[in-house]
């Protein structure tokens, strides 16, 4: 992976939150996004193309994506260009505060780039047009090529800035990218960027893989493979490519998810027809286990902590979602609803789970309280599961499937997102059917 | 009184057994008994009169009646051919969640690796690999697809 570095120049005026009149609360459903003004970004004359990329366009492109970044979180509402009351490079200077309050816009956002020498130069700054001030502004130098990094990192900000929490949008999201016939499955591992951008294919769909989970801390993935039909756990260095199986066990590993701090795996190990939870340190090679029952104890998950995992057992006949210490002590159950529940996630802020929830035939995604209580279901559809965390904690991505026809027809896999507040359903655009997603950290963290 | 008790439980017998009845007509619906696929169409042989595979109720690994019977067929079937190995694929059906039916199709491949080292072969010639959802036979979203899925099939490796 390219390192992007990104040199603070200056920081000019950042407010703290009591002068801040605009705010936007992301802890409910906003069916009043607020509505903010991207003007395009200013490119320097004196600017120089690259790699065949045209300059002139660099602004406006990187503003669009902003504005798709902001658009997708339901919480802005990103104002139509035409409207725009100022040219770019005087609004960056000094906006006509009334002008564009004129408009209806409550934020604007202005900025200029330069490229010269190889670099790419950035400045952006957020207005508060109702106060009249500038909220926060920031400037960096990176490659050129990291343009599309450069507009998540703004929109990042912004988002921060805005309600009060870190963003998602300079991450990734690693899945399986699905083709061919529903019975005849081809499934790649597949990288791309939050906003579908970037999608790169990391195996040639040889073997089947599955189940892809980011290290939390890191640019590595652990997934399972069927590679010489031996289903087992690998770990993959997305950077240099490199992967290896983890530990040396006699049977199928599989459900690997990374520690919080990404120096052990745990993960599933079925031998004679039983599935328990072991965990791999990465450093040492030790191996422990975690569970020994007699039932399937799988898809196992860390508290962000460290202290705990969630699991999936059906040790009291169907799925149910446990919780235990992470030595494998004080196992306890905390789903007790209607139905059955799998695939157990625990949220990055640590105070909620999310889950697959089976009943009557209808798949569900929800989030619970990490004892099992305040369940809230927040889509149901024909099927659908696997949810995976942004980093934040405030949205959820996962897959779902469509009914097939006699043939398999009319079949296909498509991945989803979803506010916690259970608003602002959307589907996310990949290149191919896809499944098993999992959401990176921040890049730039 | 006592009369009219015992008319009570009489009436009582005969009722659970129309119950009983109404309830196995209902589920028995073509080739699905229980959710348990009782018939032939996706069935192939591994050698005449062998079938190579076992089904399965929803969830369950248990072996049914039938399904013993085809494991004591093909276990017959191995123990004349003493050279021949087998690996046993177990599947499940797509209305589950992806892990926990890896470890479904895990437990239905054992469950019939441990009937035929019963019936005496060796568990030496014997492999299991569980497919999960991941390979069902029937691509269809019905419940025929799914029984017909929830499957262990009995393979030759040489």
């Amino acid at each position: 992976m390219k390192k992007l570095i990104v040199l603070l120049i200056f920081k000019v005026l950042f407010f703290k939150n009591a002068f801040a009149l605009i705010e936007v609360d992301i802890t409910r459903g906003n069916l009043d996004p607020l509505p903010i003004a991207v003007s395009p970004l200013h490119v320097d004359v004196k600017s120089e193309n690259f790699e065949g990329a045209k300059i002139k366009e660099l602004g406006e492109n990187i503003s669009s994506i902003i504005e798709k970044n902001f658009k997708a979180t339901g919480l802005f509402n990103p104002l139509k260009k035409e409207a725009f009351v100022q040219k770019p490079d005087i609004a960056h200077l000094k906006p006509r505060f009334e002008d564009w309050r004129l408009i209806k816009a409550q934020a604007l956002v202005t900025g200029k780039l330069l490229v010269k020498d190889g670099k790419l130069k950035v400045e952006f700054r957020l207005w508060d047009l109702a106060a009249a001030k500038e909220m926060t502004a920031l400037a960096f130098t990176t490659t050129p090529s990291n343009w599309r990094r450069v507009a998540h990192i703004i929109s990042d900000k912004i988002y921060e800035r805005l309600t009060g929490e870190e963003g998602y949008f300079d991450t990734r999201i690693i899945y399986v990218a699905e083709s061919g016939a529903k019975n005849q499955r081809v499934k790649k591992l597949a990288i791309m960027d939050q906003d579908g951008a970037n999608t790169k294919y990391l195996t040639l769909g040889n073997e089947l893989v599955l189940t892809p989970r980011f290290n939390p801390t890191s640019q590595m993935v652990t997934y399972m493979s069927y590679f010489r039909n031996m289903p087992r756990v690998y770990l993959l260095d997305i950077e240099t490519g490199t992967q290896e199986v983890v530990g040396n066990f006699p049977g199928m590993t599989f459900a690997p998810r990374f520690s919080p701090d990404g120096k052990k795996i745990v993960m599933s190990f079925a031998k004679d027809g039983n599935s328990d939870i072991y965990t791999m340190d990465l450093d040492t090679r030790v191996v422990e286990r975690i569970t020994d029952h007699s039932s399937i104890d799988t898809s196992p998950s860390f508290s962000p902590d460290g202290k705990f995992i969630a699991f999936n057992s059906d040790r009291s006949g169907l799925q149910q979602i446990y919780v235990m210490r992470s030595d494998g002590s004080g196992v306890k159950r905390i789903t007790f609803g209607e139905g059955i529940y799998g695939t157990p996630v625990w949220s990055p802020r640590g105070d909620l789970i999310a889950f697959t929830k089976m009943r009557k035939g209808r798949f569900y995604i929800g989030v619970m309280r990490i004892d099992g209580t305040g369940e809230r279901l927040l889509t149901e559809n024909y099927y659908q599961e696997a949810p995976s965390w942004s980093p934040n904690g405030r949205v959820l991505v996962f897959y779902r499937e469509t009914k097939a026809g006699s043939k398999g027809e009319g079949f296909s896999a498509k991945l989803w997102s979803i506010d916690i507040t259970g608003y602002n359903e959307r589907k996310l655009n990949t290149e191919t059917d896809a499944s098993d997603p999992s959401w990176s950290s921040l890049l730039s963290k | 009184m006592m009369f009219n008790k015992n008319l009570k439980n009489i009436l009582l017998v005969v009722f659970t057994t129309l119950i009983l009845s109404a309830c196995s007509t209902a589920k028995k619906s073509g080739n699905i008994d229980g959710d348990v696929y009782t018939g032939k169409e996706t069935v192939k042989f591994l050698a005449s009169g062998v079938p190579d595979r076992i089904f399965f109720a929803t969830n369950k690994s248990s072996l049914t009646t039938a399904a013993r019977e085809t494991l004591r067929k093909q276990a017959t079937y191995l123990r004349k051919n003493k050279s021949l190995n087998v690996t046993i694929e177990g599947h499940a059906d797509e209305r589950g969640t992806r892990e926990y039916n890896l470890a479904l199709g895990e437990r239905r491949a054992n469950a019939a690796k441990d009937y035929l080292m019963t019936y005496g072969i060796s568990g030496k010639r014997i492999s299991t690999i569980s497919y999960g959802k991941e390979k069902p036979v029937n691509p269809a979203s019905t419940p025929l697809a799914w029984s017909q899925n929830r499957r262990s099939v009995t393979v030759k490796v040489n």
